[in-house]
């Protein structure tokens, strides 16, 4: 498999096309997340970050001192020198500062090897099946858009900043709500003016026109919150210079999808769930530095946002879709793997090393075994983060991880 | 003549996007002469010589270009050719979905293609049967990796699930085990040729499947299928989702598509013909390559001068041929249609316009009250809303901006 891009899987059909998406989709504007305000303190939020192309858990957090490490990677691994140590065991990868800085302050949580039975490594079915919850077989609904469904169904408390509704929000009676957030340049001549004129409501319309509408009004709205919070935004010529390459769409830069998420909470919104995502790991061939520059945007906005959100009760997770193979390849690259780290940090999160540790030598097939199923980690972020039970959300999983 | 709108709603649906001279000459024909034509087979397409795959390393740039290549024949095939067949062959590749990422030989691709277009038009029993050995389609569903030994339930499954029965539709766990049994030992090649049935790798044991037991070669297997009470009923219910609505069609409807079910072009001319198909006006989200083609054709634009534009809009769109997003295909209806697919269709639009001289030129010759009107024609809309009229009204001065905004509409976006 060739390249994959978050754009290219988000509009996956598989779930989404099968869920509520095709119901009647949700395009929000900004501004109605951030009037959207619960009668009821508001319990915790999560935001779940999703890291495309399967990132390399080995190089992501570091088994330094096994001997396996480096063997199996020769110009792959990091020396003991070169990682960010967290102990005897265990280091970062040296992108990772300020993660490293938040382990250090006991605020980082760090699930070792989760995974699934009878791993798949096409991407596809992996995403598929960390966004479903479901191992066994192709679910149409994602995890936290069943928890949507029990949770009344309104699609401002499920929220990406992507362009499509990712599969993970795709509940059976009901959908989160897409924001985009990246840059809305319009062509030469299409004024605000215009925009707001074609989003008017027309009686008699179809259903499927009226969405269409609305669309125009809520690009509107959207621009002029992306206009409010980024004023820097560099102000792009008209649309014909736009290159024919340009792979408009595609979910804007975490920090940007973590600088709206900032602005909703801190005006109060009552969304529970934001999904931001960040890809580009799928590094089969000359791995080492892009992975390094990858997880440094990564790195930068995630630990301030952990900062600027400590007095609040949020909860920050990291997931990818599989880890990478334990030998790397002939391409200084890796190829798809399995089990790998989810990252915790935030509220009621207590810091340290959670889950047993991956052996690099008792392989399956040459790819680490799972130490911690998945939905552990889902059961504990239904239950602990939304509030709600996690069993019928997760086809009667009983499972929770322990923080102990 | 017939009304132009109702032979426009026929040939919006058909047909990548009708010319306003194509309408002109559907009004003067009629609908059953219209149908016909439409409907006649195809022209035989002569696919690109795009070369054999050629594995490892060196391999990966002639790849990546033999599939644009492809990429770009069948878009400016859907372009040039004004027939129901292109969209049908659309319509097929969505449905039993296969991508070249995974598959990585266009020329494998182009091979699947011809087959959807050799049996796409007639019933599914011969169809099923070629899909069944078609080496993209096992690659692309891990058919070679199931074997006696170990059985791979991936074509199994989707088979029944995705391109046959629809899910749940009267198969169980035991059915999706017994047919991976049966369609053990096929191999295919990503350097081409012909799938293969390796006989050591093949399961020949009697299994139960849909209810009878006994010995079943994949094409007995594809027969049982396709005359499953559940097939018609489930390719009617496919077809009506990409050229009726994206509402399921009642009951009545379905049996009518149902008894001409011999045939998937006789299935659309009685989808076409429905009394219920009038109703669906206005209510179809047009999918990206719809409106793309549809907009270069009406615009008139040259496919070679506008290959950037058009290829590097239907990327930003989320729809680009031969990639669908997995095994499930595209999307349908309102998951289009989202506030970044609106900026993406006002961005597109305004690139055609610019590759569009001859239409700007026919907008800026009308007399500047007759503009909406002239657009409407040649976009093939029924009409404008007020809400868009008022908006248009505004942009009259700029023939180019009239354009980007007709494309970019809700009438427009939504057929």
């Amino acid at each position: 498999m060739d390249t994959i891009t978050r754009r290219r899987f988000l509009t996956a059909s598989g779930v989404v096309a099968a869920g509520a998406l095709a119901a009647g989709a949700t395009t929000y504007g900004l501004r109605d997340i951030l009037g959207f305000h619960d009668e009821e303190p508001a319990g915790r939020t999560l935001v779940l970050v999703t890291l495309y192309g399967g990132n390399d858990g080995l190089n992501t957090v570091i088994p330094y001192a096994d001997p396996a490490y480096a063997e199996n990677r020769p110009s792959l691994a990091y020396g003991p020198d070169e990682v960010l140590t967290l102990d005897g065991d265990l280091a970062l990868n040296p992108a990772l500062k300020g993660l490293h800085k938040l382990y250090g302050a006991g605020r980082l949580a760090i699930v070792q090897s989760v995974g699934y039975p009878r791993p798949d490594r096409s991407h596809f079915r992996s995403m598929d099946i960390w966004q479903t919850a479901s191992p066994e077989r192709p679910d149409t609904t994602g995890w936290l858009g069943r928890w949507l469904d029990t949770a009344g169904g309104d699609p401002r408390l499920a929220v990406s900043f992507e362009p499509a509704l990712p599969p993970l929000l795709a509940g059976a009676t009901s959908a989160g709500a897409t924001v985009p957030g990246g840059t809305l340049n319009l062509p030469a001549g299409v004024t605000s003016g215009i925009l707001t004129g074609l989003g008017t409501p027309s009686a008699g319309e179809s259903p499927q026109r009226a969405r269409a509408a609305a669309c125009f009004a809520d690009l509107v709205r959207v621009r002029d919150l992306v206009a409010e919070t980024a004023p820097e935004e560099d102000e792009e010529a008209g649309g014909d210079e736009q290159p024919a390459t340009a792979t408009g769409g595609q979910a804007p830069a975490l920090d940007r999808q973590l600088a709206l998420v900032t602005r909703c909470i801190e005006a109060g919104a009552a969304t529970r769930v934001y999904s931001v995502s960040l890809g580009g790991f799928d590094l089969h061939a000359d791995e080492k530095g892009a992975q390094e520059a990858i997880l440094a945007s990564l790195d930068a906005p995630l630990s301030a946002f952990v900062e600027r959100m400590a007095d609040r009760e949020v909860v920050v997770v990291v997931y990818s879709e599989f880890g990478r193979r334990v030998r790397a390849n002939a391409s200084d690259g890796t190829d798809h793997g399995t089990a790998s780290s989810v990252l915790m940090l935030g509220a009621g999160i207590p810091g340290g090393r959670y889950g047993e540790a991956p052996s690099l030598t008792d392989l399956d097939d040459g790819d680490l075994r799972h130490t911690t199923d998945f939905r552990d980690v889902y059961a504990t972020l239904l239950a602990d983060v939304l509030g709600a039970d996690p069993e019928p959300i997760l086809g009667g999983w009983t499972g929770r991880l322990t923080f102990s | 003549m017939t009304d132009r709108s109702t032979v426009s709603h026929l040939l919006r649906r058909l047909t990548f996007g009708p010319t306003a001279a194509e309408v002109d000459a559907a009004a003067r024909a009629g609908v059953p002469a219209t149908l016909d034509k439409v409907l006649a087979p195809a022209g035989r397409a002569t696919p690109p010589e795009v070369g054999a795959f050629r594995p490892g390393k060196e391999g990966r740039d002639d790849a990546r270009r033999q599939a644009t290549a492809a990429l770009e024949w069948w878009v400016g095939r859907m372009i040039t050719e004004a027939g129901a067949a292109e969209k049908l062959t659309f319509f097929w590749h969505g449905h039993w979905a296969t991508s070249v990422r995974k598959v990585r030989s266009a020329a494998l691709m182009l091979d699947q293609q011809a087959t959807l277009r050799r049996y796409g038009a007639g019933g599914t029993g011969p169809l099923v049967r070629a899909m069944l050995r078609d080496p993209a389609l096992i690659i692309w569903l891990d058919g070679q990796r199931n074997t006696r030994r170990a059985p791979n339930e991936n074509l199994a499954r989707e088979l029944m699930e995705l391109f046959t029965l629809g899910v749940g539709a009267g198969y169980t766990e035991a059915d999706v085990k017994a047919g991976a049994r049966v369609l053990t030992g096929w191999r295919a090649e990503r350097t081409g040729g012909p799938a293969t049935l390796v006989a050591r790798r093949h399961d020949p044991s009697p299994v139960t499947l849909l209810g009878r037991t006994g010995t079943f070669d994949t094409d007995a297997y594809a027969d049982l299928l396709v005359a499953h009470p559940a097939h018609l009923p489930f390719l009617a219910g496919r077809l009506w989702a990409r050229y009726g609505a994206d509402t399921a069609p009642d009951a009545a409807t379905t049996a009518r598509l149902v008894a001409r079910g011999a045939s998937t072009v006789a299935m659309l001319r009685a989808l076409v013909s429905d009394p219920s198909f009038v109703d669906t006006r206005g209510r179809l989200v047009k999918q990206p390559v719809e409106w793309m083609v549809g907009a270069v054709r009406q615009l008139g634009v040259d496919p070679k001068r506008g290959r950037a534009r058009i290829l590097g809009g239907l990327r930003a769109l989320g729809q680009v041929p031969f990639r669908p997003p997995s095994v499930g295909g595209w999307p349908a209806g309102t998951a289009w249609l989202t506030t970044s697919s609106t900026r993406d269709r006002l961005a597109s639009g305004r690139a055609l316009a610019a590759l569009a001289p001859e239409a700007v030129d026919g907008l800026a010759g009308a007399a500047r009250t007759d503009r909406l009107d002239a657009l409407a024609r040649l976009l093939v809309v029924d009409g404008w809303t007020a809400r868009t009229r008022a908006v248009l009204a505004g942009a009259a001065d700029d023939p180019r901006l009239l354009l980007t905004l007709g494309l970019a509409s809700p009438e427009y976006a939504v057929h």
